[in-house]
């Protein structure tokens, strides 16, 4: 899995959880980018990026993760295609 | 919503909850608007946003009010202002076993220390109980509590006195046995639910630790139906009846091809077994007042042949209706609920042919429909989907298949006669019409929050709502109840007007539409006009509030002598009666005998 597809992928998710099709991350995307990317939606993506990549975060991941470009180092290391 | 009903993809639903709330919304259909606070013990903002898919896809439109994060003590005991503003219709307690703070860690105390640590854990949540209802006066719905996935000592915490899962099912005790002595309380059964979840994938200590969510997020849907099932209930959204399949649905084989002795069902063979297990449940169901009725592409006898096959458990008289033929299944489901007086969405259609289920949810989209793709499969969706959920269980359920037997009979005798007014004669109909007495308030109720079509304005009232109208001193209230030689139907009309100097305003009127066409609006129109003299009141003004549903009553104003003063484009109308003049309209029931011998 390269960096692109993970992009792509990730996007799919972003798109299908804000309900917003015209979304477009990148890995400098971080939450003040987009308006609905609270603390509580911050929970539903997370499981959905789980969900789409068959992996889980660890719990200092959740909480720590800066911008997009750190959820796509994690998803490199330990997701499944 | 396909995605929406059960079994549905928990994940799906909650990476797409924005697009299907949009796409809901977007359906243009009516929805009881419905206001509910959740206190909670733990997180519940996904919880809320589930619950909130189910009920609009439900015919309910919610809006939320949620206490601060575990605050469903202070909430309710200390009161809140922005709860009591809020003015919720229902309320839902969504505790866990995580607030058992008096939860046994000890395995030195004693019989009496468990019990002290019970009593103080009940008392807490008693306290919640009473203060709400004394405060609201709405229906609560509280969570019981889910087993630990982690023991200490294995099966012994189970019991052993000082285990905590031995605790939990003493709590479990404690809070059913609250439920059955106390009117308006329901339990969210999430003992059972995680349990058919699994301990393993409900709990998610995780989720605990970064968000306070009591469970796995995955786990989240499922404990949103269950709650939600509850609600849908108390609104008068359950379904009524079950349209069934014969054919490799109530038994195996075809009766048309294999005859009766082919068929297969009794205790012969595994198939038969199964069959039998099915139709043992779906005679259950209709004693608890679900209706069951025959849907199937059958020459009729054949049909019957196979009802009266001797393992069978199922019998032709078990169904409100049958419809054996080679019509559209979706046109003999239409058939069959004009017949009971119901409408196709309180239908539940089981079919093994995906196709028959096909054509029947597209040309009646509001029936649900079960694809019978083997027994255990009906069973799972069936009981799973909770459309039956009990909420109260009141006389009238238990006896109304039953009422629809007597309906049959009266059907029957009809025939004999050619004029209708000495059919109606024949029948020796009775009816009370009174004020409301406490004793009925909860079948009035239920009543107002169920009756769709013969309903002039589809005014919903709560429990308390009900309550303070019937202490009310502007208001004249009737309930009518009608007996006949076949039968007593009970309570089935209810009248609420307003009283306004020498007007009064009909805020309510509806009737069960088992009764129609039997000249009970005429008794009840007497018996208001009636009171209306005795108070004084010289003219009567109806609304009617055009619904989906209520098209049956849209005249009916017109038919009763009213003349219209104003009709909207949306179809509502206003009427005017002029009681100076005014006759008795009912010629065919007598109306309450009991009250004028003692006059």
């Amino acid at each position: 899995m390269n960096d692109q597809d993970i992009i792509t992928r990730l996007n799919s998710v972003f798109r299908d959880v804000f309900d917003d099709d015209s979304l477009s991350v990148s890995e400098n995307t971080t939450s003040a980018d987009i308006e609905d990317w609270d603390s509580i939606e911050h929970i539903n993506l997370i499981s959905a990026v789980e969900d789409e990549f068959s992996m889980q975060f660890r719990m200092r991941e959740v909480s720590g993760m800066k911008n997009v470009g750190e959820m796509i180092a994690i998803i490199k290391e330990r997701g499944k295609q | 919503m396909k995605e929406l009903e059960f079994p549905f993809d928990s994940r799906y639903i909650m990476r797409h909850r924005r697009g299907i709330k949009k796409q809901l919304l977007a359906d243009g259909s009516e929805r009881i608007k419905v206001r509910i606070a959740v206190l909670g013990g733990s997180t519940t903002n996904d919880i809320v946003s589930a619950m909130e898919l189910f009920l609009l896809d439900s015919g309910i439109e919610p809006a939320f009010w949620q206490s601060e994060y575990n605050r469903f003590y202070e909430d309710a005991v200390f009161g809140n202002e922005s709860l009591e503003s809020f003015h919720p219709d229902v309320i839902y307690i969504h505790t866990t076993s995580c607030n058992l703070k008096y939860i046994p860690d000890d395995p030195n105390e004693t019989e009496d220390d468990i019990k002290q640590r019970l009593e103080m854990q009940t008392s807490i949540l008693k306290q919640v109980w009473t203060s709400l209802a004394k405060n609201f006066g709405v229906p609560i719905i509280q969570n019981n509590f889910e087993l630990p996935l982690y023991r200490h000592t294995g099966s012994y915490d189970r019991w052993g006195i000082t285990g905590r899962s031995a605790f939990i099912d003493r709590m479990n005790l404690a809070v059913s046995e609250y439920a059955r002595n106390c009117h308006g309380f329901y339990v969210n059964d999430i003992n059972y639910l995680s349990a058919a979840v699994g301990l393993e994938k409900w709990h998610d200590p995780d989720s605990w630790f970064l968000y306070k969510y009591a469970m796995n997020i995955d786990a989240i849907p499922d404990l949103a139906y269950s709650t939600v099932c509850i609600i849908r209930s108390l609104y008068g959204k359950n379904k009524k009846a079950v349209a069934l399949d014969l054919d490799n649905t109530l038994w195996g084989g075809v009766i048309g091809d294999d005859g009766q002795e082919g068929i297969e069902i009794g205790e012969e063979t595994a198939e038969g077994e199964s069959y039998s297990m099915l139709q043992n449940w779906l005679r259950t169901y209709k004693k608890y007042g679900i209706l069951l009725t025959v849907c199937s592409k059958n020459d009729a006898e054949n049909a019957l042949l196979g009802l009266e096959h001797p393992s069978g458990i199922l019998r032709p008289d078990d169904f409100a209706s049958i419809k054996a033929n080679w019509q559209p299944k979706s046109e003999n489901i239409e058939a069959s609920a004009a017949e009971l007086g119901l409408l196709p969405e309180s239908f539940i259609f089981v079919d093994d042919n995906p196709a028959e289920c096909d054509i029947v949810s597209s040309q009646l989209p509001s029936v649900r429909t079960i694809e019978a793709s083997s027994v255990k499969d009906t069973l799972y969706r069936l009981s799973r989907s909770s459309w039956f959920e009990v909420t109260d269980l009141s006389g009238d359920d238990l006896v109304r298949n039953e009422m629809y037997a007597a309906n049959a009979k009266r059907q029957a005798m009809q025939k004999q006669f050619t004029n209708y007014t000495d059919y109606l004669l024949s029948l020796d109909m009775h009816a009370e019409i009174a004020d409301f007495t406490p004793v009925f308030l909860p079948r009035i109720t239920q009543l107002t929050n169920k009756s769709n079509q013969f309903n002039l304005t589809t005014r919903r009232y709560t429990s308390k709502e009900m309550e303070d109208i019937s202490r009310s001193s502007d208001r004249i209230r009737l309930c009518g109840s009608l007996t006949d030689k076949f039968g007593d139907n009970g309570i089935v009309s209810v009248i609420i007007g307003r009283c306004e100097k020498e007007t009064l305003h009909v805020e309510l009127w509806l009737m069960s539409c088992r009764v129609l066409k039997r000249d009970m609006e005429y008794a009840m129109l007497d018996e208001l006009v009636h009171q209306c003299i005795r108070r004084g009141i010289s003219r009567i003004m109806g609304y009617y509030y055009k619904t989906e549903k209520n098209s049956m009553v849209a005249e009916l104003y017109g038919d009763l002598g009213f003349t219209l003063l104003n009709k909207s484009e949306n179809g509502s109308s206003v009427w005017n009666l002029d009681l100076d003049t005014y006759e008795n309209k009912n010629k065919v029931i007598k109306v309450n005998e009991k009250e004028k011998i003692y006059e």
